[in-house]
């Protein structure tokens, strides 16, 4: 469970985040919705450490992670997984060692252990036998599915999931959301995915939050989104003429 | 005024994350070994090929400037060894490395910025200044005199050879010229000039791309700001360093 109570945060005098509180639950895939430019990304990189919070604190169980020191974030931050937005391979490295990596760095395992883990979490995303790959031989959706091996790679507590779709195919989009979802629920770990993609967030919205000018707007499920009685989720939701459509739809029902 | 010295406090506060312990000393030695062969043995071509070639004309500008009876005909040997270990092969060599590997350690770490690799190794609790910067600064320090000690010998030798083809001198002389008032510590000087360029161009440039903003037109110019600022550094401590060491 991830706790931020109260943050905010400014760049250049400009505040983007006002005193947002949350509750990102175990075991379930967290949402952060919202349109862009909003802070969705700025809560989540205020949440990881790469930003600091002028305000509040965010707990990783308890643990106040703003208050620690670089070398106590280390041992947190390795129970943390995270996807970026454009995967962030090492481009020096086959995709088996940006698997590796991580492991190299911080466990005692042998060699063969080190091997058997990497090929299990790329056999997990559906890579066995790419081991060799540089990441420019990969495609995008490739490169998501490397990212996702090596942020799992460590049995991470946490997963971060920086828009995961973008600049995806729908097909490969629900490949990757599903395989979110399956992760989350098989290591029972807390998973937060920045989205803007309407398909993700019924497709694995467990739990959502809604940021809207840098504040918590909303929060809900996938379910109870669809009849938010709200002009600013309205507009979110109901963006594209084919979920106007099935809004016309479930009104006709209705 | 004040936004130099902001980012003079802002690399200072680099340099002092950059020289803590590494993670895995084993990933340490590793990457120190391919940063030598990228920073350090790729050079060798560039300064190879700009040594013999300064060397030989050193020693042309030299012999065709000496009309005077008076000087003696080793005095082009000792002109081209002297120019040669003071400043050519460790200040002039040091300008072209800083362009060269100024520009790509920059480029390089510039582009892991922007492409949110740095970040990668951030969220996974590496520190990625040590693990990025002080192999190529410890790659740097160990191969750089290396390359300005080669340097040296090859700007000699091209000297030689310039002059033997032009039949300015002979071998015998030109020796006597080179041996000539040799002083073991202007090796000294240079080395520990060729040290401190060294750090500064891979120290600055690691810098620029560190903290670099924006996409890939901005790691463009953070590398060309490398560049002149690791040359300007260099020329600036090139003063220091002679005024401290040969005058003091």
């Amino acid at each position: 469970m991830i706790t931020v109570n109260n943050i905010s945060k400014s760049f250049n005098g400009q505040k983007v985040l006002f005193g947002i509180d949350h509750v990102f639950e175990e075991g379930k895939v967290n949402l952060i919705i919202g349109q862009s430019g909003q802070g969705k990304s700025v809560l989540a990189k205020c949440m990881v450490g790469l930003y600091e919070p002028e305000e509040g604190e965010v707990q990783f169980d308890q643990r106040n992670f703003t208050k620690m020191d670089r070398f106590e974030r280390s041992n947190i931050r390795q129970e943390i997984g995270m996807l970026f937005q454009g995967s962030a391979l090492f481009d020096s490295m086959t995709i088996e060692q940006n698997v590796m990596f991580p492991l190299q760095m911080f466990t005692n395992m042998t060699k063969a252990e080190i091997q058997q883990r990497t090929d299990f979490c790329l056999d997990r995303v559906n890579l066995a036998g790419r081991n060799k790959l540089m990441p420019s031989e990969c495609s995008g959706g490739m490169q998501k599915r490397v990212g996702i091996a090596r942020a799992i790679a460590m049995n991470p507590r946490y997963l971060f999931c920086d828009e995961p779709n973008s600049g995806l195919d729908p097909k490969t989009s629900i490949v990757i959301d599903n395989l979110i979802r399956d992760l989350t629920q098989e290591y029972n770990i807390t998973t937060v995915v920045i989205t803007h993609d309407m398909n993700s967030v019924m497709e694995i919205g467990d739990h959502i939050l809604f940021i809207h000018q840098g504040k918590k707007w909303w929060q809900g499920d996938r379910h109870s989104i669809i009849h938010a009685n709200n002009p600013e989720i309205e507009s979110f939701v109901y963006a594209s003429a084919f979920m106007k459509d099935i809004r016309a739809q479930l009104q006709k029902k209705a | 005024m004040v936004k130099s010295l902001k980012q003079f406090g802002q690399y200072i506060l680099m340099l002092r994350v950059v020289f803590s312990r590494p993670d895995r000393w084993r990933f340490y030695w590793k990457q120190t070994i391919l940063e030598i062969e990228q920073i350090g043995i790729n050079s060798l071509p560039i300064v190879a090929l700009m040594s013999a070639f300064m060397g030989a004309v050193i020693a042309l500008q030299t012999a065709s400037s000496m009309e005077s009876p008076l000087l003696p005909d080793y005095t082009v040997g000792f002109i081209t060894q002297s120019s040669t270990i003071l400043e050519f092969s460790p200040t002039i060599i040091s300008l072209i490395l800083a362009g060269k590997v100024g520009s790509n350690v920059a480029s390089e770490i510039g582009t892991m910025r922007v492409t949110e690799q740095i970040d990668a190794y951030e969220i996974m609790g590496v520190n990625s200044l040590n693990f990025l910067v002080l192999p190529k600064i410890s790659a740097a320090l160990v191969f750089f005199p290396v390359l300005v000690i080669f340097s040296m010998a090859l700007s000699m030798f091209g000297g030689w050879l310039a002059l033997l083809v032009s039949d300015l001198t002979t071998t015998e002389i030109y020796i006597l010229g080179v041996r000539s008032f040799f002083n073991p510590f202007h090796i000294t000087y240079a080395l520990t000039k060729t040290l401190v360029f060294g750090f500064l161009i891979v120290s600055i440039a690691s810098f620029y791309g560190y903290y670099v903003k924006g996409g890939s037109l901005d790691v463009g110019r953070a590398s060309t700001q490398a560049v002149v600022s690791s040359s300007i550094a260099i020329l600036i401590a090139n003063f220091i360093l002679t005024q401290l060491m040969l005058l003091s």
